[in-house]
Formats: structure tokens, C-alpha cells, sequence
């Protein structure tokens, strides 16, 4: 039999899982889905734009930037949509459309592909996005832009108010024309896009754990923390609730500070990594000046990633018993 | 059926970390072994095993017998070569062999009688030595993949500790039935090469250790052994969860005994010596009859392969006369591996000699072979996750890039034993395995400068 070189020769395993990072991309977008339906019913049609054009204008610049760079072309991954999505749900629904152009373009450019793209960036880029939008432009980011509708229909004129986390303070607790929990829980408030409704976040949450796409440690280590914490603070478990549902924690918990690329990779680390951002958050929200501290905190955090990691590295097979040994060695 | 109980048979005492599911596909498990005839040629490469290479000791011309040396060295750490069809020396000289490298080889052309040697006696054992001295001139490597030289492995000494002997059949490979048909086939075989070596070496423990996806090799030999009176307390049959590397040695250390092995160090240093079931099954017929080993069981499937089947056949045969013996290809072959899919290697070529560590022969059509784009890796940690070592694949390749020697050795690099998990479950595609042997390579250049 004669088959010289039609064989192919690769290095083993031969059989690989059926697991694809596109496929990991789109159950995240699948997750952020109900979010997406949530934040239309409390925004009005608006939502929508916002999303399309953040999806749109994160995808053309993956694509002309990977072209520029003379790079493969991944856009084919969905992860740009993936931080479309993402982006557009930590703005308000009445961010001027250039805006939002402007924080794809440092996502996606900035903070992504000049370190490398997929996989390199240190921070979370929607995060950071969002961040550089609420410092070049604070009056369109800062709390007279959120608008809320405080009432469960289609109202898309609403109200302009205050975010959820700008109605509560350590001093006064909960304060006057402070939505329910119920209304945090659906999402029926003001706040950012995505992140309004921790029931559609939650689902998403869920979704995603099932999957196996994320490991349950970072969120609810982190939501776990800062419930903890807020009880304690307040003493008063409907505060507590309230810091827990309203602002940026879930969407926060749940689908930022679970990014592969800038969280630890191992389970020891994410423990720690999500302790850490559940400590800043509290202290930014208990504390600080600004009413929301999920975006710094996450970002603070993700900087610490490559240091977490040198401190929890897993013991290599065969090498504990040795470590043992020593100490126990030590201890004679 | 998995997962089924069977009364006094053990289950493992640690679970390891990492491993991961993938497809049995043991359509040959209800295949017995089937002997293959004389094949027109065998050729017989000179090095089969780790260790020292034979020098031929017969001459083109020259008529052989089964079971005849026709290759040998002084070395310990070695085994003979013997004649594994009846006929007549046709060359002696460099041949490819799978892995691609030229070897010297002897080629013999069969005469068709299969006769064998008039040497072929049970061998006389008094004493260890005798034992090992046997076992060497039994041509015997661990069949199970590595074709390592068992008398090397079992030449410990009195006082090294060593008390635990693992048979293993845990066969955790997809495809690969030939250990499971051979507890089946040969029970009997097996366990009299137990109680032997058991005997001999004055083991104080031995295990069976069987994946919990083959009840009927338990069922079998748990009844074989009832009816012999030699059984005894200290032989035991382990279940282990039907996960891959549950076979691969450490792994398998861990699961029977929960001892862990230290990198760089060998089973022995834990007291335990693992050989493969063929092995000892091939111990237990040859320390009857004395016939040396001329030939070898394997699975030969695929969704290439026209009829799958599990064949006994002489080492030395061409790959692609075992593969015509199973109705030849049915769909143009893609990838053809010698051994299983998660450790095999991929053959650039089927002329090549079956060699005596070789389990399995798998062909497959590019249709059923799914190829994975290869993409950055997005640090979601599935390699890690995966580590049977509890190395962080991911961080090693980034360190092999980088020819960074220290960077390598200090992740672990030298501990990975090439199973595959870490690629198998990478989403993004990622040749990690080719990646593990790049940042060993780059440890082994650095510390040679
Ligand atoms: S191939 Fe090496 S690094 Fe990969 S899972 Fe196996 S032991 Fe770990
Ligand atoms: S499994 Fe692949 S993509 Fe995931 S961390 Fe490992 S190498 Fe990277």
C-alpha cells in the first residue's frame, strides 16, 4: 500500500474536545441576553441603539485594527461582540452615539489589540472604556444622565435621576425615593444599560455556570463579601439586599470580573482576586466620594492578576509530600 | 456497565487532580483476540526498547526458527531480539521505523511453517536471579506503550522498600480494548504471572487496577481466581473511575495506593512497581512454555478500518499487512496512529514494523477527525484545570517561547508526561503537547551549555 505523504503527521492528542472559544463567546452572549431584553423594557428602544452601535463599532475596529497590524483576522471569535455588549451595557441609555463610538475604539484599540489582542490585555477593556468616558466627559457619565422609569412599563422619556447607589449612604441608609428591592431586583431603576436588572443578570450568572463557561468562585465570592460586609456596616439586611442589587455589582460579579483574560487562572487565585474586589467595592461605596466602585475595584484588581497568580500556583504533582517533609523536619 | 458494584473489589483510595471525559469508543471490547497468519516478512528493528541498541547476531541467508536470538548486547539495560516468524534472513541494515529515525533491523522472509526454535524450554528458576535473568532473555519491554526492559524494572533490591506490584489494565486510551480482551481471554494467564512474580519478588500487595467500564474483565477474573486455590487475600482487583490518564503510571500510583511519585523519580522510589497486564500475562505463559516474546495483541479500529478487530500478530509485521488483515481501508485514510488517540503517534507512513510496545493500530477518514483551528489563548484555564500533574500548561508554553530554562523548570516542565489532557481541553486549539516537549527541549539545551 502506497501513502507516503498523504498521511497527517501532528504531535498527539488526536481527539480534541468539542469546545471552541467561539463557542465559549457565544453562551456569553446567550447569558447576556436576558439583560439585553431587560434593559429595552426599561429604557425604551434606545437600549438597543446604544448596544447595536457599541457591537458594531467594537467589531470594525477589531477588524481594521488586527488589518493595520498586518495581523490575522479574529473578529470570527465574537470576542469583540462579546465586549460590545459589555460596553454598552456600563453606559446610560443617554450617552450621545460618538461617545459610545469613542469608548469602542479605546476598548477595542487601546486596551486589546496594542497589547496583543485576545488573551494579553491586563485590564478588562469595557471597563477601562467606560472608565476613560466617565473622566472625558463626566456630565454625560455622571448621575443627571441616568434615567430611570421607577415604574415597570415602556416609559422611554422616564425620569432623570440618580442612580440606585446615590440613594443610600452609611450615615441616612436606605434614603427617601430610594426604588424597592423588588425594583432593583427586576431592574425596573436607574442605572447603567446591562446593568440594572440583577434578576436577567442572574439568569445569565446561572447560564454561564451550568455551562461551565465560568467557575462560580469570582461572583459569588465577590457578592458573597460584599453582602457580608454591608450587612455588618449597616446592620440592616435591607440595606444590605440594596447594596447587593442595585449599582454595578452584578453585572460586575457576574460577567466582568469573570474575564478570562484578567482574572486568575487558578481557583486559589480567583478567590482571592474576587475578595479583593468585593473589599474595594465596599470601601469605595461605604467611603469614597463616588457612589459606585465595582468599575475601579475590577480594575485594581485585574492589575494585581499576574502577581495573584505567582502567589497560587498550583503545587506540581509529587511535590507536596517533600514540602510536608520539610516542615515537618523543621518542626523536629 | 459502569459504575457497577462488585463484591470485594476495591476502589481507589485518592482522587487525583484534573483528567478529563473523553469518548470510550471501545467498539472492540466484545472482539476476542484473533491470531493473525505468517505475514510474507517480518523485519525486526534491533532497538524496540529503552536502553542500549542489539547487534544482529545472524547473516543475511541465514535460515531462523521462532524464538531464535538474532539480536543481543552485553548491556543490562537492553533485551534480545528473536525471530518471530520461521524462514530465511533476507537483510540486515538501517530501516525507518515509525517515530521516522533509520535502525538497524533484520529483515526475515517467512517460509510460511511458523516452526519454532528447538531452544524454546521452560526456563529452570531456583533463585531470583534466574528469574531475572529469564525474564531478560524473554525479549520482554512493558507492552503497555513506554517499551521499557522489565527485568530492569523488577531488578530492585531487598532492602529498597519496594512492597506493592499494580497490574495495569485500566486501559483508559479510547479504542484500545486488547488489555480488557486479554483479562478475559487470558485470565488465567494473568493471574499465574501474578502469583509468580508475586512469589519470586515477595511482593506484599498486589492490585489489579481495572477502569470501571470493563465489569466483565472483574466478573472474569474474579472467577477464575475462585476456582484456584492459590488466591489469596494479598491479590486485589481495584475500580477506578473510567477517566482519563487514570492508566498513566503516576496517576495510577495515586489512585491504588496514594502514594505520589516526585518528579524526576521513578515508581520504585514509592515502593511500587507497575506493569502492564500483557505483560504479565506474557510472564505467566512464558515461565511455562519458555517461548520468548515473538509476538503481541492489538486493537487495530478507526472509522478507516473496513473490519475492526483485536489480533495477535508476530512483531515485525508491516503495519500495512495488519491493516489489509483487517479488510484493508474502507475511507481514504486521514491519520493513521500507532497507539491510541490521546498518546499515539501519527504515522507518515504504513510500511513500518510493528514494533513490541505497539497496543493499537488506528486509521482514521478526515471526516471523523475533528481539527481544532488554532487560535490565542484566552487564559480560561481549561489546560490547568485538566493537569493530571497540576502544571499550568498555558504558563509553560509562554515560558518555552520565551527559551526561558529556568522559566520552564521552575513551571513544572519536566513533570508532564505528555498525556494530552491540557490540548485535549483547550478551547482555543492550542498544541500544548508539542509546546511540553518545546520547553523540555529548551531545559534539556540550556543545562547542556
Ligand atoms: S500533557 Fe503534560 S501538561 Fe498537558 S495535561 Fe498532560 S501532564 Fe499536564
Ligand atoms: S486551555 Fe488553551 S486557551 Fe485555555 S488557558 Fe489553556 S492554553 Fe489558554
Amino acid at each position: 500500500m502506497e501513502l507516503n505523504n498523504k498521511l497527517t503527521v501532528s504531535a498527539s492528542p488526536h481527539v480534541k474536545s468539542a469546545e471552541t472559544t467561539t463557542g465559549i463567546m457565544l453562551d456569553v452572549i446567550i447569558a447576556l441576553l436576558p439583560a439585553g431584553v431587560a434593559s429595552v423594557f426599561v429604557f425604551g428602544i434606545r437600549a438597543l441603539l446604544i448596544i447595536a452601535v457599541s457591537v458594531i463599532s467594537c467589531v470594525l475596529a477589531e477588524f481594521l485594527s488586527r488589518k493595520a497590524m498586518k495581523r490575522d483576522q479574529t473578529i470570527g471569535d465574537l470576542s469583540a461582540v462579546v465586549t460590545g455588549i459589555l460596553l454598552a451595557y456600563n453606559l446610560p441609555s443617554t450617552i450621545p452615539i460618538w461617545q459610545v463610538v469613542f469608548g469602542a475604539i479605546v476598548a477595542i484599540v487601546v486596551v486589546k489589540q496594542m497589547f496583543g489582542g485576545i488573551g494579553q490585555n491586563f485590564v478588562n477593556p469595557a471597563l477601562l472604556a467606560r472608565i476613560v468616558l466617565i473622566s472625558a466627559f463626566p456630565a454625560r457619565m455622571s448621575a443627571g444622565a441616568f434615567v430611570g422609569t421607577n415604574v415597570v412599563g415602556w416609559d422611554v422619556d422616564g425620569v432623570t435621576g440618580a442612580t440606585p447607589m446615590g440613594l443610600i449612604s452609611l450615615a441616612d441608609g436606605i434614603k427617601d425615593g430610594a426604588p424597592s428591592l423588588m425594583h432593583l431586583f427586576i431592574g425596573t431603576t436607574a442605572g447603567c444599560i446591562g446593568e440594572v436588572s440583577a434578576l436577567a443578570l442572574l439568569l445569565g450568572g446561572i447560564y454561564l455556570i451550568i455551562r461551565k463557561v465560568i467557575s462560580p468562585i469570582i461572583p459569588c465570592v465577590y457578592i458573597g463579601t460584599v453582602a457580608l460586609i454591608m450587612l455588618i456596616a449597616f446592620g440592616d439586611v435591607n440595606a444590605m439586599l440594596y447594596e447587593v442589587l442595585g449599582g454595578g455589582l452584578m453585572i460586575g460579579a457576574i460577567f466582568m470580573a469573570t474575564d478570562y483574560t484578567t482574572s486568575p487562572i487558578t481557583d486559589k487565585g480567583k478567590v482571592i482576586y474576587a475578595l479583593g474586589c468585593a473589599l474595594i467595592t465596599c470601601l469605595i461605596r461605604l467611603f469614597g466620594s463616588l457612589p459606585e466602585g465595582v468599575s475601579f475595584s475590577i480594575i485594581i484588581m485585574n492589575i494585581l492578576v499576574p502577581h495573584i497568580e505567582n502567589w497560587t500556583k498550583p503545587t506540581i504533582f509529587g511535590t507536596v509530600k517533600e514540602k510536608k517533609e520539610k516542615k515537618e523536619a523543621a518542626a523536629e | 456497565m459502569a459504575n457497577e458494584k462488585i463484591e470485594g473489589v476495591l476502589k481507589p483510595v485518592m482522587k487525583g487532580h484534573g483528567g478529563i471525559h473523553v469518548s470510550h469508543n471501545k467498539n472492540t471490547s466484545k472482539c476476542a483476540i484473533v491470531r493473525m497468519p505468517a505475514p510474507a516478512k517480518v523485519v525486526l528493528p534491533m532497538q524496540q526498547h529503552i536502553g542500549a541498541p542489539c547487534t544482529p547476531t545472524v547473516a543475511v541467508g541465514d535460515e531462523v526458527k521462532i524464538g531464535q536470538v538474532i539480536g543481543d548486547t552485553d548491556a543490562f539495560v537492553s533485551t534480545p531480539v528473536h525471530a518471530t516468524v520461521s524462514g530465511k534472513v533476507t537483510a540486515v541494515g538501517p530501516v525507518k521505523v515509525a517515530n521516522g529515525s533509520m535502525v538497524q533491523a533484520v529483515t526475515i522472509e517467512s517460509d510460511g511453517k511458523m516452526e519454532l526454535s528447538e531452544d524454546i524450554k521452560p526456563p529452570k528458576i531456583d533463585t531470583k536471579d534466574d528469574f531475572l535473568k529469564a525474564v531478560r532473555a524473554s525479549g520482554l519491554v512493558g507492552l503497555g506503550g513506554a517499551g521499557f526492559p522489565t527485568h530492569v524494572k523488577l531488578a530492585f533490591k531487598e532492602d529498597s522498600g519496594v512492597d506493592t506490584l499494580i497490574i495495569n489494565a485500566a486501559e483508559c486510551e479510547p479504542f484500545i480494548t486488547v488489555d480488557h480482551r486479554e483479562c478475559i481471554d487470558n485470565s488465567w494467564d494473568v493471574l499465574s504471572g501474578v502469583y509468580t512474580v508475586k512469589e519470586i519478588l515477595g511482593f506484599k500487595n498486589v492490585y489489579i487496577a481495572i477502569e470501571d467500564n470493563k465489569s466483565d474483565a472483574f466478573t472474569e477474573l474474579m472467577k477464575v481466581a475462585a476456582d484456584n486455590a492459590d488466591w489469596d487475600d494479598s491479590v486485589k482487583l481495584v475500580m477506578l473511575p473510567s477517566q482519563y490518564p487514570q492508566g498513566a503510571e503516576k496517576v495510577l500510583i495515586q489512585s491504588v495506593t496514594g502514594r505520589q511519585v516526585p518528579p524526576g523519580k521513578l515508581p520504585s522510589d514509592v515502593g511500587v512497581v507497575v506493569m502492564n497486564v500483557q505483560s504479565i500475562s506474557f510472564l505467566g505463559r512464558y515461565l511455562k512454555t519458555g517461548k520468548p516474546l515473538v509476538s503481541r495483541s492489538l486493537t487495530v479500529d478507526g472509522s478507516a478500518i473496513a473490519e475492526p478487530k483485536n489480533i495477535r500478530v508476530p512483531i515485525g509485521t508491516l503495519i500495512s499487512d495488519i491493516i489489509e488483515f483487517c479488510g484493508g481501508f474502507k475511507a481514504e485514510p486521514y491519520k493513521v496512529i500507532g497507539g491510541g488517540p490521546m498518546m499515539g503517534m501519527a504515522l507518515y507512513d504504513i510500511n513500518v514494523p510493528l514494533l513490541k510496545n505497539n497496543n493499537a493500530v488506528l486509521a482514521f477518514s478526515a471526516d471523523t477527525i475533528k481539527v481544532k483551528p488554532e487560535r490565542a489563548c484566552i487564559r480560561c484555564g481549561r489546560c490547568v484545570q485538566a493537569c493530571p500533574m497540576s502544571l499550568m500548561p498555558t504558563k509553560i508554553e509562554t515560558r518555552a517561547h520565551l527559551k526561558d530554562v529556568e522559566g520552564c523548570q521552575a513551571a513544572g516542565a519536566m513533570t508532564c508526561m505528555e498525556c494530552g489532557s491540557c490540548a485535549f481541553a483547550c478551547p482555543s486549539g492550542r498544541p500544548l503537547v508539542q509546546y511540553m516537549r518545546l520547553a523540555k527541549a529548551v531545559i534539556r539545551e540550556g543545562s547542556a551549555k
